[in-house]
């Protein structure tokens, strides 16, 4: 009888250990501790970057059960912005993004391969222009550790690269700009 | 009616003014003039701005175009500034025509200069929306306000564009008076505008 309470208060101990590590986290993009970027050439001389600026996200991460682990993200698509008032304006008109239409982007997990400190890929769908089609982040995990402010925080950084005719984005920007880089540099705040 | 006046009606110019300033009877020479080149501004920025909007990237105007239309639109702003000012500060001439015309032109020409504010300014506060200067022909800036929201530019754009296409409307008809009452009415209302001497009908 003792040892089956033993054995029973182990379990406990553990599974209450377990739960802890399996953590929801919310990307901190009240702090903007979090960016959604992305470069693409210009007429393959040089790098063009721009960002999301509006965007919201979550995920869940065990360092005891990395391939457990989920993530998504909902972007802004009209909060385009590459520091070019007329340029942004293209992009989100019918000729790119077509933001009256499409005005959300999203990202969301399918199956995850990470080691204990977050470095691997991340497969998942991600829904631009209406058009939803697989795509695999090579993600690094960057830290992770309490904050000064009370909290715990975990880091990512993730890039991805897509052929924008697989979104239905076909205007003619050159041979060189077929395809387009995100990088996605995320914290999360554990829950 | 008297043979002079006879006269007028199959011949209505006969000489140049000679004042600068608007008078009851004419326009002016400044008036005129700012009118004329606002003309070819207006109607050279209207056909530049709907031609500039089809063009591509690999086209070779895709760029210049329009840094050609902000410089001259920025250049338009201060002549249309110049012109609001003069008409303003200057008697306008009677206009020729009955009631309800001499009223539909007060309307509409108050509507051309409105559209025309309107236009340079959402314009400038679409190119602007991001905080790039407007350069003019590079010889100087215009800089962007300290503020600005969410998608300026898109907005801008609209109201920009929907403008300029009832500018087009009004111009036809400013047009089609013009001709109407020089040529129907033969009461020299373009003769006067070209600074020809016109009595009044």
């Amino acid at each position: 009888m003792k040892t089956i309470i033993k054995a029973g208060f182990i379990t406990l101990i553990a599974a209450s250990s377990l739960s802890a590590t399996a953590a929801d986290y919310v990307i901190d993009t009240k702090g903007m501790h979090a960016a959604i970027n992305f470069r693409i050439q210009h007429l393959g001389y040089s790098w063009l970057y721009g960002q999301f600026r509006d965007f919201t996200g979550q995920f869940s991460f065990d360092e005891n059960n990395p391939d457990a682990g989920s993530v998504s993200v909902n972007i802004d698509t009209t909060s385009i912005d590459s520091n070019h008032a007329e340029r942004d304006k293209h992009l989100r008109s019918d000729d790119f993004l077509a933001t009256d239409q499409f005005p959300a982007a999203s990202f969301t997990s399918t199956s995850v391969d990470l080691d204990s400190t977050g470095n691997g890929t991340i497969s998942g769908d991600l829904t631009l222009k209406g058009n939803t089609r697989p795509v695999t982040l090579e993600v690094k995990g960057i830290g992770a550790g309490n904050d000064p402010w009370g909290g715990y925080r975990r880091g990512f950084e993730a890039t991805t690269e897509l052929t924008l005719a697989d979104f239905g984005i076909d205007y003619n920007l050159g041979p060189a700009a077929k395809n387009v880089e995100l990088i996605l540099s995320i914290e999360g705040v554990r829950q | 009616m008297n043979p002079d006046d006879r006269m007028n009606k199959t011949n209505p110019s006969s000489g140049w003014i000679s004042h600068w300033r608007n008078r009851h009877d004419a326009f002016g020479w400044l008036a005129i003039m700012l009118h004329w080149l606002s003309a070819v501004l207006v109607v050279g920025l209207l056909a530049l701005g709907i031609w500039m909007v089809t063009l591509t990237y690999y086209d070779s105007w895709y760029t210049p175009a329009p840094q050609l239309h902000k410089s001259v639109g920025m250049l338009f702003a201060g002549l249309l500034l110049m012109r609001l000012i003069w008409r303003l500060s200057n008697p306008s001439p009677a206009i020729h025509g009955k009631r309800w015309e001499i009223g539909i032109a007060q309307i509409s020409h108050w509507l051309v200069y409105a559209l025309l504010t309107g236009i340079v300014i959402t314009g400038y506060l679409m190119t602007t929306a991001e905080g790039q200067a407007i350069s003019v022909f590079g010889w100087f800036e215009i800089p962007a306000l300290p503020a600005a929201f969410n998608q300026q530019a898109d907005l801008m754009g609209d109201w920009h564009r929907w403008a300029s296409y009832t500018l087009i409307g009004l111009l036809v008809l400013h047009i089609g008076a013009a001709i109407k009452h020089q040529w129907l009415d033969a009461d020299g209302t373009l003769s006067r505008m070209l600074g020809r001497k016109v009595s009044s009908p």
